[in-house]
């Protein structure tokens, strides 16, 4: 197997075509039977609304897909800049459902600001600044700036509340651009892509299995609560299946071996998870349902990355320490 | 085309939708029931300078020179580079606030710009006031609506352009912003203002807004 794909296309290693194009083919497939369905006959406006919901969520995917082959294509920083664009936007999104303060309005720039800062830290691969930039020196500015402001008034929700959005945002999600840029020089060229192909897919993959086995064994809710949706069930289907596929695929695309990758599976099955009920459980306690409208039959940035905001700094971490 | 209209073009295709898909982001509800073409009058709600850019940029490059926002003359003819930035690049059309003084039809303007055909945008608060609050409305859109009764007023509400760049700001700052399409009103009359305002505020029932203090 191993011999079957040690070509190189492109420059590009032969796992990562070959996985790359197998998720085409598998876009392929689930555009098919989406589109072969007919449309819901009778004037039942709730089937319909599902049926176009269903149509649009397909037709966002293969834009995200498109954007994520083509910026990896181009080399890693192409693929830097398109993440740290998906910070941008989550945290605008996030910045847009908070209630914020019109004292913080400049505060709110400089958060902005701290995206490409942070960007550049995993551009120019300088990890110590990039794992302290978020969580130690913005964790002080930030609160330092806004007492300027002088607005004492719902300051502790203030300053909590963005520090939250900007680990969300940007600290978790640029551990996921990292992954590029970690392979040593004299590395294996396709390495880093194959690890962040790698987390993406299997972040995805569980997010769908997770669905698909709590719709069809579901019973035992586990949190009632915060998403009546998640049972135990689907959560240990889910977790089987991402198991399975991360030993499947980690071999191919990672470093890791097949017994190391079941621990792998394991990890990103839960902390994906946890990524999808914490999300859930901000969305309840904002009072609405989808964070945004900007991914037509998903929602918004933050109900697509949900999970990967949790699954990245854990794979990377568990990576990092065991592998490089 | 005059030179004017191609500035204009250019002005939104390059600056203004760039700068709207990027640092704002619009979620636009109900874009079916935005008509093609004029006459049509746009009522919204009015927080930020962004709105009357917001608004226009709804149409397409190509209907551009058919969209008129009304503006009050008092604040954009204040100095010529601002006349230059509301009259010649946007378009505006600027008309007294208040009564007409000197037996001039305050109105003439607007009303001959909707007998041209053209898609007319109206902030019936008369100014951007509070960010994010609506004040009441004024008397205006009624009157013309009553001057051209066949013509569709279009309610419109609009969320976050306060907040990007609220009065007396000159940094925006970028937050995802709403604009809801209400249904097409006719027949102004008696309590039409009224209707308009319950319009524009059922529509602002139809998106969530966090608290801003």
């Amino acid at each position: 197997m191993t011999e079957l794909l040690s070509f190189t296309l492109f420059g590009w290693s032969g796992a990562n075509v070959v996985i790359l194009a197998l998720v085409g083919l598998g876009l392929v497939v689930a555009t098919a039977l989406v589109w072969s369905r007919p449309e819901p006959a009778g004037d039942d406006p709730k089937a319909l609304a599902k049926y176009r919901e269903l149509r649009a969520r397909i037709g966002s995917w293969w834009v995200m897909v498109a954007l994520l082959v083509g910026a990896l294509a181009f080399g890693p920083i192409p693929m830097i800049v398109l993440l740290g664009f998906v910070s941008y936007l989550a945290l605008k999104e996030y910045l847009t459902i908070i209630p914020t303060r019109k004292a913080d309005r400049v505060l709110l720039l400089i958060a902005y600001l701290a995206v490409p800062v942070q960007y550049y830290w995993v551009g120019i691969g300088w990890y110590g600044m990039f794992v302290i930039f978020v969580p130690v020196y913005l964790f002080l500015i930030l609160p330092a700036a806004m007492v300027l402001r002088g607005e004492t008034q719902g300051f502790l929700r203030a300053v909590g509340t963005l520090h939250w959005g900007l680990m969300i945002t940007i600290f978790s999600v640029s551990h996921a651009a990292y992954l590029l840029v970690l392979p040593p020089p004299g590395a294996p060229s396709g390495m880093g892509p194959g690890l962040l192909i790698f987390l993406l897919i299997a972040t995805e993959f569980n997010d769908v299995s997770q669905f698909l086995a709590g719709r069809r064994f579901g019973k035992r809710k586990i949190t009632p609560k915060v998403s009546p949706n998640k049972t135990v069930e689907g959560f240990v289907g889910g977790l089987v299946a991402t198991t399975l596929l991360s030993m499947a695929l980690a071999p191919l695309l990672t470093p890791i071996g097949v017994p190391q990758a079941a621990a792998i599976g394991i990890l990103l099955a839960t902390a994906g998870f946890f990524g999808d009920i914490v999300m859930s459980a901000v969305k309840r306690d904002l009072g609405i349902k989808d964070t945004g409208t900007i991914l037509p039959g998903h929602g918004g940035i933050l109900d697509r990355i949900d999970s990967l905001v949790f699954t990245a700094p854990f794979f990377f971490h568990a990576v990092r320490y065991f592998y490089f | 085309m005059t030179s004017r209209d191609v500035l204009r073009l250019l002005f939104f295709a390059l600056l203004v939708r760039p700068f709207l898909l990027v640092a704002i982001g619009l979620s636009v509800r109900h874009r079916e029931r935005l008509p093609k073409d004029g006459p049509v009058i746009i009522a919204a709600n009015h927080n930020s300078h962004l709105d009357t850019l917001a608004l226009m940029a709804l149409f397409p490059l190509a209907k551009l020179r058919k969209v008129r926002a009304v503006a009050a003359a008092d604040y954009f003819l204040r100095n010529r580079w601002l006349k230059w930035l509301a009259v010649d690049l946007i378009g505006i059309l600027p008309i007294e606030r208040g009564t007409g003084r000197g037996g001039v039809d305050p109105l003439a303007q607007a009303v001959a710009a909707l007998d041209a055909g053209d898609i007319l945008i109206l902030f019936p608060e008369g100014s951007r006031g509070e960010p994010e609050m609506r004040q009441a409305f004024k008397r205006g859109v009624g009157y013309i609506a009553r001057r051209r009764p066949e013509i569709p007023v279009l309610p419109v509400f609009l969320r976050g352009f306060g907040k990007v760049l609220p009065k007396g700001d000159h940094l925006p700052v970028p937050f995802f912003c709403d604009v809801v399409i209400g249904e097409a009103m006719t027949g102004a009359g008696e309590g039409f203002m009224q209707r308009l305002e319950q319009a524009v505020d059922s529509l602002a029932g139809e998106t969530p807004s966090p608290e801003w203090v």
